[in-house]
This record gives C-alpha cells, sequence and structure tokens, in this order.
C-alpha cells in the first residue's frame, strides 16, 4: 500500500473531515432533504413544532414573536403581517453566510428582501449540519435553501389558488405576492391568514427551481450584512459580548510549552488580589484538542483576572511538554532537502531519465514557508454554566461557545465530562469574531466547563491575546524541493515535488503532506512525489485554505521559474501546462476544470494589461491556484525600491465559482483574502524553541495595515456550473502572484517567506 | 473600593472601581457597555477605540480614573437616539464589515478623523486609520466609507446653505 492510502486511514483533521463529510453526504439520495420538509408534514397538519429556543440573555430578538407565526418548514415563518422569518443556521464567522444563505430561500420563496427578517436558528438537529469550514456553506446548502423557499412558496400559490378559485400554474411569486396571470394578487400577508399551514406540503421531488435569469435577489450587489446595523452602534453580537446572571469572568493559564503538566502555583497569594474569588489548579487530559493542564483564575472583571494571571508563578512538569525547536526543523529539513523521501506518493514514468537527458534543463528550487497563527481578532472564549444536579438528577451544562460547529459541544462534554447530549445545552452565538479556521477544536469550550463545574458558579472564560497567539493550532510550516526538467522546445516534460512535512502525534498536520492530485502532477507524464516527516509537538490545524495557502505559493512560484528558464512567456506557458479544457481528475466534477482555469487566467492577465511595460522597479506577477471548488487568478502589480521596500499597487482578481450568491459578500471574501494573503506573507511567522512559542502579541506578529493595502480589481466568471464558496479560495493565488512580480521589478526570486526575513518591508 | 464618576455619552456614571482598571473593563463588565472590544490589551490592534474629548485613545491603556472630568465617547454614543451618523450609514450601504469585531474601533477613529479633517485625502485616512487592525481585510471598503461619508456631509452642508438661502428669499 502506497503512503498515501495508509495516510487516507489517518487522517483526522477537521478541515478534511468536512470533505469527507461533504462527499458522502452528495452521494446520499435526499433522504435529509426530506427530513427537513418532513417537518413541515407535521407543521402542515396544523402543529406549529414545539421547539425550546434556547435563553440568550442580551440577544432576544432570537425569540422574535415565535408564537404568532406560522411555520411552512424548518427554515422559514410567516407572520401574519406577512413578514417572512428565514433561520440562519449557521455561525457566521464573518464570511457572510448569515446574510448570503437566507438570500437563496428568499430568492425561490419569491419574498422582497425587505420583507425578510433573519432570525439566529437554534443547536438543532433539525436544521441539519450546523458547521461552516472549507468554503462548503454555499455548495452544500444552496440545494437544499432552494427547496425550503420553493417549498414554502409552492404553499402560498396553493393558498392564493384555492382563495382565487383558480388552477396553480395560471399563478406566480413575486415581491411578496402571489400573482395571476390576469393581473390580480394577493399578498403573502393575505394568504398567511387564510390557513396557509392546512396546505399539502410539496414532495420535494416535485419542486421547480427559478431560471438564474428570473433572479432578483440573488447575484445581487444591493444587499448588505444583516447585522450591520447593529454592529455599526456596537450592540452586543458576540460571545465576549455574553453577560448572564451571577457570571464571573475566568482566565486560564496554561504551559508555554504545550502538554506541560501543572505541579502548583501560588494559588494563595493570587486569591488575595482584588478583585479574584477563587482559583485553582485544573487536571488535563493531555490532548490539546480537549483539556490542557492549566490554572483557573476567577474574578469579577476580565480585567481582576487578566492581572492576577500576569502575577502567577507556576511549577510546570515539562516530562510531557513539547520540545519542539523552529531552528532544529530548518536544520533538519534543510540537511535533508537535496535527498529524496522515503514516502513515495506519486510515480509515473521515469523522472531520473527525463532529468538525465542532457538535451533537457533541468532546474531545482528549495521553497521554505513558517508557521503562522490564526490572530483571530475576538479571542478565544466561552461562557458556560456548570449547575450541579441535585436529588440524582443529572448535573447540566449550558454554553455559548463562538465555534464552527458550535454542536461539537457535546462531544467536547462527553469526552472530557462524560455528560450526555440531554446534559448539554449548546446557545447559538449571533456572529464570531473571525475564525479562518481556528475554532474547531473545543478545548476553549472544555476548559469554561471545567472552570464552572469547579467554581460552581457560570464564568465567562475570555483568553488573553498572549493565550490566542501562543496556544493556537498553527498551519505548519513546510519545506518542499521542487525538481522539473524542459525539453529543447522549452515545454515542461517532468516534475519532481519533495516534500518534507510536519507530523503531529503521527498524524499530518493540515496541509502538511504532498497531496498526489497536486496541480500539475496529474497533467504530466513523469513525475514524483516525495515526502519526508518528522514529528512535532505543536499542535497544528487548518488555516484558511489549508494545504493551498502554503502550497500555491510553491508550485506557482516555481513554474514561473520555469518559465523564465525557457525563455517564454509566464501567461503562455501556464496556458499550455493547463492543456485542452478538461477535469483535471477524470469523472471529478470537483477537481480542477482546466478550461475554467484558463478562462480566469486569461481574464486576469487581460484585465491587468499582462505584458505592458512597466517602469523600472515595478512589475506584474501572474499566478492561478485552484482549491475549495474555485477557479482563481490574480496578477498583483508592484513597486519594489533599492531598499526592498515592497509597495503592491493593484491586484487584478478573476474568478470562477459559478453564479454568485451574495455579491458584495463574495466581493469582501475575495479583497479580504488577498489582505490577508498579503499579511501573512510580508511579515507572519510564528516560532519556538523548547516547545515555547516566541511571539506573544501584535508587537512581534505584524498584522497589514491600511496604508499597504493595493487596489483591488474583482472580475466574475459566472459559470454555469453549480454556486461554490468563496471564504478561501481567493487567498492562496494572491501570494505567488506578489511573489513573482516582486521577480518582475527587481529580479529577486523569493524562496522563503516571510518577506521581512529576506530584507523587505512594506 | 474608591467611587468616582465618569461622563459617557453625555451621562454621569457613578463607579466603584479599583483606579487602575482600565476603562476598556470599565466599560465592558462594569457598565456593560459591550462595543469597545478587546483585541490585544498592549494599544497595537485599536479594537477599544473611545473618544475622549474628541480625540481617539486605546481604552485598553488608560486607567478609567484618570478620565475623571473628561468627556468619552463609545461607539454607543456615536449615533444620535438611532439617527446614524453618515459615517455609520455608509458603513451599512457599503457593506463594510466582515466578522465586525474591530468596526467599532475603526468608526471610532474614523469619526475622530472627519471631525478634524472633514474632506480626508487617502494620506489623512492612512494616518488616521493605520492604528486599527482588520483582520478580515475590509481596508479597502473602510478608505470607500470615509470618503463616501465625507462626501454626503459636504452635501448635507450645501443642501441646508441652500435651504437656509431660499428660506432667507
Amino acid at each position: 500500500m502506497s503512503l498515501h492510502n495508509d495516510n487516507k486511514n489517518l487522517i483526522e483533521t477537521v478541515a478534511e473531515k468536512v470533505e469527507q463529510q461533504q462527499l458522502a453526504e452528495s452521494s446520499s439520495d435526499g433522504f435529509s432533504r426530506r427530513g427537513f420538509l418532513k417537518v413541515t408534514g407535521i407543521a402542515g397538519g396544523g402543529l406549529v413544532l414545539a421547539m425550546t429556543m434556547p435563553s440568550i440573555p442580551s440577544f432576544a430578538q432570537t425569540s422574535n414573536d415565535l408564537e404568532s407565526t406560522i411555520e411552512l418548514n424548518a427554515f422559514v415563518r410567516v407572520g401574519s403581517d406577512g413578514k417572512i422569518q428565514i433561520y440562519a443556521a449557521h455561525p457566521d464567522i464573518g464570511q457572510g453566510v448569515k446574510t448570503a444563505l437566507p438570500m437563496i430561500v428568499a430568492e425561490e420563496l419569491g419574498v422582497k428582501w425587505e420583507d425578510v427578517d433573519v432570525l439566529m436558528a437554534p443547536i438543532d438537529d433539525r436544521f441539519g449540519r450546523q458547521g461552516v469550514g472549507g468554503s462548503t456553506a454555499i455548495p452544500r446548502n444552496f440545494q437544499l435553501l432552494r427547496e425550503m423557499g420553493a417549498s414554502a412558496r409552492e404553499m402560498f400559490i396553493g393558498a392564493a389558488a384555492d382563495a382565487m378559485n383558480v388552477p396553480r400554474d395560471e399563478l406566480k411569486a413575486e415581491n411578496s405576492r402571489v400573482v395571476h396571470s390576469s393581473g390580480k394578487s394577493m399578498s403573502f400577508a393575505e394568504l398567511a391568514k387564510l390557513g396557509i399551514q392546512n396546505q399539502p406540503v410539496p414532495d420535494p421531488g416535485t419542486l421547480k427551481f427559478k431560471d438564474r435569469s428570473e433572479y432578483t435577489i440573488l447575484g445581487s450587489s444591493d444587499i448588505t450584512g444583516i447585522d450591520n446595523y447593529n454592529l455599526v452602534n456596537g450592540n452586543p453580537l458576540f460571545g465576549v459580548d455574553i453577560s448572564i446572571p451571577e457570571m464571573k469572568y475566568a482566565a486560564y493559564h496554561k504551559c508555554p510549552s504545550p502538554r506541560g503538566k501543572v505541579v502548583s502555583a501560588n494559588l494563595d497569594d493570587i486569591k488575595k488580589l482584588p478583585g479574584i474569588t477563587d482559583a485553582f489548579l485544573v487536571e488535563g487530559n493531555g490532548d490539546a484538542r480537549l483539556l490542557l493542564d492549566g490554572v483557573a483564575i476567577i474574578g469579577t472583571s476580565t480585567w481582576a483576572v487578566f492581572n492576577a494571571k500576569q502575577q502567577l508563578e507556576v511549577e510546570w512538569d515539562y516530562t510531557t511538554a513539547s520540545k519542539d525547536s523552529w531552528t532544529d526543523m530548518v536544520a533538519r529539513a534543510e540537511a535533508g532537502q537535496n535527498q529524496l523521501g522515503d514516502q513515495i506518493v506519486k510515480e509515473v514514468g521515469n523522472v531520473d531519465n527525463i532529468f538525465a537527458d542532457a538535451a533537457n534543463k533541468t532546474i531545482q528550487s528549495h521553497y521554505q514557508y513558517p508557521f503562522i497563527s490564526h490572530i483571530c481578532l475576538e479571542p478565544m472564549n466561552c461562557t458556560a454554566d456548570y449547575r450541579k444536579g441535585e436529588n440524582g438528577v443529572d448535573d447540566t451544562v449550558e454554553l455559548w461557545p463562538p465555534h464552527q460547529f458550535p454542536a461539537r459541544a457535546y462531544e467536547v462534554a462527553e469526552q472530557v465530562f462524560g455528560m450526555k447530549k440531554e446534559q448539554v445545552q449548546i446557545n447559538p452565538v449571533t456572529r464570531v469574531g473571525g475564525s479562518f479556521g481556528r475554532r474547531v477544536y473545543g478545548e476553549y469550550i472544555s476548559e469554561a466547563i471545567a472552570i464552572s463545574k469547579q467554581a460552581g458558579v457560570p464564568v465567562k472564560l475570555t483568553w488573553t491575546r498572549e493565550d490566542c497567539m501562543r496556544h493556537d493550532f498553527f498551519r505548519a510550516g513546510g519545506f518542499q524541493t521542487l525538481k522539473a526538467a524542459l525539453n529543447p522546445e522549452g515545454k515542461l516534460v517532468a516534475w519532481q515535488n519533495h516534500f518534507v512535512g510536519i507530523t503531529v502525534g503521527d498524524r499530518p498536520a493540515s496541509g502538511a503532506r504532498l497531496r498526489d492530485v497536486e496541480f500539475p502532477m496529474l497533467n504530466l507524464d513523469h513525475v514524483k512525489g516525495t515526502q519526508t516527516t518528522f514529528n512535532i509537538g505543536t499542535p497544528c490545524g487548518p488555516l484558511r485554505a489549508p494545504s493551498a495557502n502554503a502550497t500555491s505559493f510553491v508550485v506557482q512560484s516555481f513554474i514561473h521559474e520555469l518559465a523564465l528558464a525557457a525563455g517564454r512567456d509566464h501567461l503562455e506557458f501556464l496556458l499550455e501546462i493547463m492543456g485542452e479544457p478538461r477535469w483535471f481528475e477524470p469523472d471529478n466534477d470537483r477537481s480542477l476544470n482546466t478550461g475554467r482555469a484558463a478562462d480566469v487566467i486569461k481574464l486576469a492577465a487581460e484585465k491587468a494589461g499582462w505584458g505592458k511595460t512597466l517602469p523600472a522597479g515595478q512589475g506584474l506577477g501572474l499566478a492561478f491556484h485552484f482549491s475549495h471548488r474555485a477557479h482563481v487568478a490574480e496578477v498583483a502589480h508592484v513597486s519594489v525600491d533599492a531598499n526592498k521596500k515592497l509597495k503592491v499597487h493593484k491586484v487584478t482578481v478573476a474568478v470562477d465559482v459559478g453564479p454568485i450568491i451574495n455579491m458584495s459578500g463574495a466581493r469582501s471574501q475575495i479583497e479580504g483574502s488577498v489582505v490577508d494573503g498579503l499579511s501573512g506573507m510580508v511579515g507572519q511567522k510564528i516560532t519556538m524553541e523548547n516547545g515555547e512559542v516566541e511571539q506573544t502579541n501584535f508587537h512581534e506578529y505584524p498584522v497589514l495595515r491600511i496604508p499597504a493595502t493595493p487596489e483591488i480589481d474583482i472580475h466574475f466568471i459566472e459559470s454555469e456550473y453549480p454556486p461554490t464558496g468563496l471564504g478561501e479560495p481567493a487567498l492562496p493565488p494572491l501570494v505567488p502572484a506578489v511573489a513573482n512580480a516582486i521577480y518582475a521589478a527587481n529580479g529577486d526570486r523569493v524562496r522563503h517567506l516571510p518577506l521581512t526575513d529576506q530584507g523587505y518591508s512594506v | 473600593m474608591p467611587t468616582y464618576s465618569l461622563k459617557i455619552n453625555g451621562t454621569e456614571q457613578q463607579l466603584e472601581a479599583d483606579p487602575a482598571m482600565p476603562l476598556l473593563w470599565v466599560l465592558r463588565d462594569m457598565l456593560g457597555m459591550v462595543g469597545t472590544k478587546f483585541g490585544c490589551g498592549i494599544g497595537q490592534c485599536g479594537a477599544c477605540t473611545i473618544h475622549v474629548d474628541g480625540q481617539p485613545m486605546r481604552a485598553c491603556s488608560i486607567p478609567a480614573s484618570a478620565l475623571v472630568g473628561r468627556d468619552i465617547t463609545t461607539i454607543e454614543g456615536l449615533a444620535s437616539d438611532t439617527n446614524l451618523t453618515a459615517l455609520q450609514q455608509a458603513w451599512i450601504d457599503l457593506d463594510v464589515p466582515q466578522c465586525g469585531y474591530c468596526q467599532s474601533g475603526q468608526l471610532m477613529s474614523a469619526a475622530a478623523l472627519l471631525e478634524s479633517k472633514p474632506n480626508p485625502s487617502d494620506d489623512d485616512i492612512d494616518a488616521a486609520m493605520a492604528g486599527n487592525y482588520c483582520r478580515c481585510g475590509t481596508y479597502v471598503r473602510i478608505r470607500q466609507a470615509i470618503h463616501q461619508a465625507a462626501a454626503s456631509k459636504t452635501a448635507m452642508f450645501y443642501d441646508a446653505t441652500e435651504k437656509n438661502q431660499e428660506d432667507l428669499v
């Protein structure tokens, strides 16, 4: 069995789980879709489902007069005033799903967007899987939500057909009305009063959907974020804003070297500090994803506990702690980078023969990228209210977890505390202050539960910035050596990649392995991919566009190197590698489509003025990268001065993700990805020595600021393929586009990130 | 615990708090005004930006007791009742927020900028806004929204002037 197959059995990273679940569900028979509408069947019988709405202090808008509304299906309710309530069932972590997903329902329903109230859904199985990750919210939910909208629409049409005594097929729903071909119409408000709940629920197989030419909501630029008003007024929306009765504030201090065990701490001193009500040791289970040892401090304000945390003196037992050293990792990788790896990921043809042929030109380069951190601006936090059961009643815990998969709190409560689902109440959090793949693990939830349980009071646990930066699940650093051959015509004929990757607990870290379908390995007759891995103790996890965010830099920079070595234009060389339009992985319509790729590459190049003459010290750089089912090409226009001061003037982006759902949101995600990609490549680098992360706060880990932000020019090809997500895929091409542009400007090939390590500044 | 009084958004608030407690935590944990955000605690990110006598400052780094007698404005006090400022309206219209966590601080820095420079240049915006991180990268729209708010304020001013002239006639 090849290493690749072995690895498949070991895949446990959350990002990959998401993808696996998604593939499994997409091949199912639509059972789940019927499930959502079956709820309607009950409601259609005149029963509004008795659903326990969670109590959410300060978040009262989620329980908007439910009693006076009629449920049409799991996602749609109608009020007597004709207002449509649509549930937002997925966490909005800044990717805009709380706006975009309800738009899909509203479009098929035929309601005016002004007549829609978006409600935060409770955490409940009836909404399916309420998680976000892997840019999957749109592709996973598009069809389901169309069905919810269309099903409710058919109920309005049925009610109108009865009331007007006309055939259904002479009616259509638009602008919150059902309109007859004669021009006569009835409003949703009127129809809501005519026993709409008695209308039969349509069989999902009979539902018809709008043609794209009929869309009035989807693709609109005019619909803006559903929480914008509350955001610009500073209203409480985030987990960290939650306050519940009797709540205390908590901080948690872990060993700076992950998995060190706590021996003792100056708890008596800490308890005497002003505002501190309690302090104690917490014993973890050694799993960074669940609960590590630490010291809990409880007090009357966040400031009191943060302050006390700084005065902690803790004795740690480092026996089990990480001993990682970035310096050692680099030395180890560099020592082995000219050899091939012991793990063969892919082998086609015979690269060695091609490299040995003196007629061919052979090029080899080493690339390196560092660990980076998520730095979500809202710190990790969770509010927990643990109640001891009395008289034989089980204990309970109520939770407010800002998380990409809030229902994972059930698993955490079971795995760490042995609690059954019935003992756990999870409340949705209205917004999450950034995630980027960070909030997929449950350790901060466990910490809050453990602290509330041990202290006997409800607590809001908030991490300091230092906690967030040092106790992250980092994007693993990596080292890749690429070697390729060009034949006498300058054509790419052989490709070899040796990937030195990272494993944590003997599993490959997220994105830290060579994929056998990596572009352009499937396109060539002679390919070899090998891997060397070494095990580390630093927790690693998915970070926005896992794998792609680093591999794009390596592969798409190297392709530019090859084009230059061949004396050919980069655009023309890249298009030649793409070849004829086809699915890159045969029979996988979720893989790279070389035709779609060529179209976005050509569009980005054209819009950026590829080939134009620029003043000395300026350059254009091109890159394409496929990830998350999205085809994205970017061209960066940069200046670099003699002191390596970099200015990115403009980034031109061409994207094919099928039809756009929310145009404003889609553009936001691309703008954000460009800034994020640039921010990361310019100056971000996490290093560790003796297991301890050396960066503690933003003064040691710079984030791009407004003056360095380029103009961003975005172009969509709204193809007929099903719509896919944009939370991640516009980030990967940015990095090689800028690196290639730097080369074009000053002839310096950047093979190690971040740029500040190479003497650059912005 | 000493007591003191702070004037926040035009209202005097009596407090009993540790004099060293930064304004950020007085606002968030004692007064329940959670619009002002904690981001880094060391004045690097700008998420906690508020105004003291109209000047933008980082609430995480100023002891609240040092602000007795000063005029403090927070994001909750930016709009008067439900009347949004031109800046807040531009933020909504241009759909600036992504996750939204930093936006209170962005708005407070931008509001202070427009007070001192009603028609800021791009350089003015760079200088005034460089202390506010946006992890989601909404900078392009922040810049546009500041320009749009500046333009609409100017337009409102001219409208009012013309109307006044009509009234005079």
